[in-house]
């Protein structure tokens, strides 16, 4: 018997746990070396990955493509517009104590309807509940603003230890918030390390893999779908939450269907089959995008281009790619 | 004592008679052999007491109780467990995850969602059981789409055999593999499944695995049973000679 399997591999998990606590140490550095745009930028790039953390969820462990997690982003963000708006409320911890069960709440309410179905059923019904969502926030424009949005000021943090006024509040809210996002996103990573290593996200595999196998092992596949995208949705929510105040405004575009396809193209620009390919494709295509946009008014053009080359040339995304030379340069190190 | 019956089951496919009033009777403990040509409807009879099938009209009882409309689930759960025909197995998976995932499923272990599933003690020594049993043990970290079809067709059977269930229903379970692994694979089998007192149902085409291994052989034909006795009795039975082989069977 090999010894990965003799014993629980524990040296494997803690060389694991030692790369991501130094990731998370650079990460926590980047504001020292990089400027503040920069450490914007990147705090979009890590709400992205929780955002596609979410989806692949969904996708790479359940089998299901959504076209719809814009809905989920777009009711986190809208939460917190609303409960600025008409609660007056200006704590960040009151906006996830709050929106995460709202966006949990109608995830379990969208996913009831939508694991009913697979394949391209299911996919076309999440685009067309989101499009629902997306016309309502459009036309019910006397409580959502309608195209011009809601705005979102900057919230206090940590209980209101941290407040955000007066001159320079921009630089402080930026660097202040990069490292609650980034708190934030390894409370994330870890969840759904541990959500996917788990008994019932190796249940969500083998439905992915077999659905006829995994029903005959007695695992019911509806209810696990729906577990699935319950949380899926609710992670992707969680995103929504902490993009609305970074953004300051929220407008229907993020319930609309193309930031849908914006998180499906992160996924795979990642690599949609591994753990850390949705991750590190949340971030990439937040660069990818927000570099498009200054080049080029043709940026949805550019972004097709890479889109069409990636599905071409890296099928599974930039993880599964590197992997891939990985494997290949170790098998070459081997003596025949 | 009787563990599985059906009484005057039917199933049609437009005017084929896939189950033409069977009865059907598994006594506890036994290894029999369901027999047939192609299109006898052995599948059909597994596929219906196993849920994968619904029955135009007959009941099945199983321990005495009338599981007919009973779910896939609930079967599982009664302790009706089968492998397939066309191997089934979770691909992307380990060899090891798939056995282990089965016995997650039984225990109801599946919902944990906050732990490791390679940490859960009981169930990583129980996986490793299985797969010693069934000659997988040094397989363990292979991904199941990357074994051999004689491997694959054993890793099937565990899986299946991993749920512990009261009757086990095996199609075809050296379909497609070579006459050396047949044996192998079928001296497996048996002995894992004689050794943990689960009665087991096979479907099997080759003749010289049902002599060998069955305690009993059933053979149905074109919906029906034709004949059902020990190896002895269906060696000397002219019908099935006839249908099966046609030709009477040599000593």
């Amino acid at each position: 018997m090999s010894s990965e399997i003799s014993a629980p591999s524990y040296r494997s998990k803690i060389l694991l746990g030692a790369a991501a606590v130094l990731i998370l140490i650079a990460l926590a550095l980047l504001p020292f070396f990089v400027g503040l745009y920069q450490v914007q930028l990147f705090t979009y790039g890590l709400i992205a990955a929780i955002a596609t953390l979410g989806f692949n969820l969904l996708l790479g462990y359940t089998g299901l493509l959504s076209f719809g997690h814009s809905a989920f982003f777009g009711i986190g963000a809208y939460t917190v517009a609303f409960l600025v708006r008409d609660a007056g409320i200006h704590a960040m911890e009151l906006y996830i104590l709050i929106g995460v069960p709202v966006t949990a709440l109608l995830s379990a309410l969208l996913g009831y309807i939508c694991v009913r179905h697979t394949r391209i059923f299911f996919g076309i019904l999440t685009l067309a509940l989101s499009q629902v969502l997306w016309s309502l926030a459009l036309k019910l424009f006397w409580t959502t603003g309608g195209s011009d949005g809601l705005r979102v000021p900057r919230p206090a943090l940590l209980g209101g230890m941290l407040t955000f006024t007066g001159s320079g509040a921009f630089s402080r809210f930026i660097n202040a918030y990069y490292y609650y996002v980034l708190a934030i996103f390894a409370v994330c990573v870890l969840l759904m390390w541990v959500i996917v290593h788990s008994p019932f996200g190796k249940a969500l595999q083998a439905i992915r893999d077999n659905e006829t196998r995994a029903a005959f092992l007695g695992i019911r596949i509806r209810h696990f779908r729906w577990m699935a995208f319950l949380i899926s949705g609710t992670f992707t929510g969680l995103a929504g939450i902490l993009w609305a105040p970074l953004n300051g405004l929220t407008t229907p575009e993020v319930l609309y269907w193309p930031f849908s396809g914006e998180i499906v193209f992160a996924a795979l620009l990642g690599g949609f089959r591994n753990f850390t390919g949705p991750i590190i494709g949340g971030i990439v295509f937040t660069y990818l995008k927000s570099y498009a946009v200054a080049t080029t008014e043709y940026w949805q053009f550019l972004l097709g281009v890479v889109l069409v080359l990636l599905v071409m040339v890296l099928p599974t995304g930039i993880v599964g790619g590197f992997a891939a030379l990985v494997r290949r340069f170790r098998r070459k190190e081997k003596p025949a | 004592m009787t563990l599985l019956r059906t009484i005057d089951l039917r199933k049609q496919f437009g005017e084929t008679r896939a189950c033409d009033g069977v009865n059907f009777t598994v006594q506890q403990g036994e290894f029999l052999s369901l027999v047939g040509s192609n299109g006898a409807g052995k599948t059909s009879l597994v596929n219906l007491i196993s849920a994968h099938l619904t029955p135009d009209s007959g009941q099945i009882l199983f321990e005495d109780k009338d599981i007919t409309n009973t779910t896939v689930y609930e079967r599982i759960r009664a302790g009706i467990a089968r492998s397939f025909q066309i191997v089934n197995l979770f691909d992307g998976l380990s060899v090891y995850d798939n056995v282990a995932l089965s016995i997650f499923s039984r225990d109801r272990k599946t919902v944990r969602i906050a732990s490791l599933a390679d940490h859960d003690a009981d169930v990583h020594r129980e996986t490793l059981e299985v797969l010693g049993q069934f000659g997988l043990r040094d397989k363990g970290t292979f991904v199941a789409g990357g074994l051999a079809q004689g491997e694959r067709k054993l890793l099937d059977v565990a899986v299946a055999y991993a749920l512990r269930p009261k009757l086990l229903f095996l199609d075809e379970p050296t379909s497609g593999v070579s006459t050396r692994d047949k044996t192998q694979i079928m001296d497996t089998v048996s002995s894992v499944v004689r050794a943990g007192h689960v009665t087991a149902v096979v479907i099997e085409h080759d003749m010289d695995v049902v002599f060998r291994y069955s305690d009993r052989i059933v053979m149905m034909h074109e919906g029906r049973f034709l004949a059902d006795g020990s190896p002895q009795e269906i060696r000397a039975n002219k019908d099935v000679a006839s249908i099966l082989l046609g030709a009477p069977l040599a000593d």
